[in-house]
């Protein structure tokens, strides 16, 4: 492959600030490392035009959508890594504390199981939910735990932001 | 963007180093960053930038050498392996 494509200083620079203003909104931070963060930035752009989404910059796509759910930033691991790590695996979020200074960022364990040990490679289970408690079914963002009892999840996660494909069926 | 395969001649040389990388990925910069400035030698592969078989033979490279299968890699003397941007256990593999 050979790409010689650069993305515009001005894209990065709106997405930066979006992404900035977004994650302030909902209790995340972004790295206060601004030269690394943008660098990440570039990386989701670069995907974004490589594969139509922001597969993470620090993780390998295999340009197939349904393969990469769980990597599209913000990925499904970011809160777990969050927690435990103070950042998430390509350290664009951060915690309070790293923002504080009071936790350095370091590169971290990979927390993605591999591929055949991930959920929507398992048989069965996927389809199988007890009756929900409700009369609507009950809809989990993979991003953040956020749930909703609604007949469709949301187009958009009103918490991470992230994207209808991200909800599973919870009840 | 960089080219997907090549190789950084630095003064030192004494081991084969391979670092394999994401052309996005920021703690692979770093790392091939912290190689250069420690001027030592080395191959670097990215292993988005490579198609089809290139880029299965590459992954089976990083299978062998890290079961997480990560980013970045890097193999020294075919030997042992170092996952993550770690520039002080770098730094005791090769000696710096």
């Amino acid at each position: 492959m050979s790409e010689t494509h650069e993305i515009g200083a001005e894209r990065v620079d709106a997405l930066y600030k979006r992404l900035d203003r977004e994650a302030e909104a909902a209790g995340y931070h972004l790295n206060p490392d601004e030269e690394f963060t943008r660098d990440l930035v570039e990386g989701l752009l670069t995907n974004e035009d490589r594969y139509g989404y922001w597969a993470c910059p620090c993780r390998l796509a295999t340009a197939k959508k349904e393969e990469d759910l769980d990597i599209i930033c913000p990925c499904d691991y970011r809160d777990a890594d969050l927690l435990d790590w103070g950042a998430c695996y390509c350290a664009l979020y951060v915690s309070t504390e790293v923002k504080a200074g009071e936790k350095p960022v370091t590169s971290i364990p990979e927390r993605r199981p591999p591929r055949d040990e991930r959920p929507q490679f398992q048989e069965g289970s996927a389809d199988d939910h007890p009756a929900p408690p409700t009369s609507v079914p009950v809809y989990r963002c993979r991003v953040c735990g956020y749930l909703c009892g609604r007949e469709q999840p949301p187009a958009v996660c009103p918490i991470c932001k992230a994207k209808r494909d991200r909800f599973e069926r919870f009840w | 963007m960089p080219d997907a395969k090549g190789s950084v001649n630095g003064s030192k040389s004494n081991h084969k180093i391979i670092l394999y990388a994401l052309s996005t990925c920021v703690w692979c910069k770093k790392t091939r960053r912290m190689l250069e400035q420690s001027d030592v030698t080395f191959d670097y592969v990215y292993v988005d930038l490579l198609t089809g078989q290139e880029r299965e033979d590459a992954m089976a490279q990083v299978h062998k050498w890290n079961s997480a299968a990560s980013f970045p890699t890097i193999v020294i003397d075919n030997a042992e392996s170092v996952a993550g941007y770690k520039p002080a256990r770098l730094e005791e593999v090769l000696g710096l």
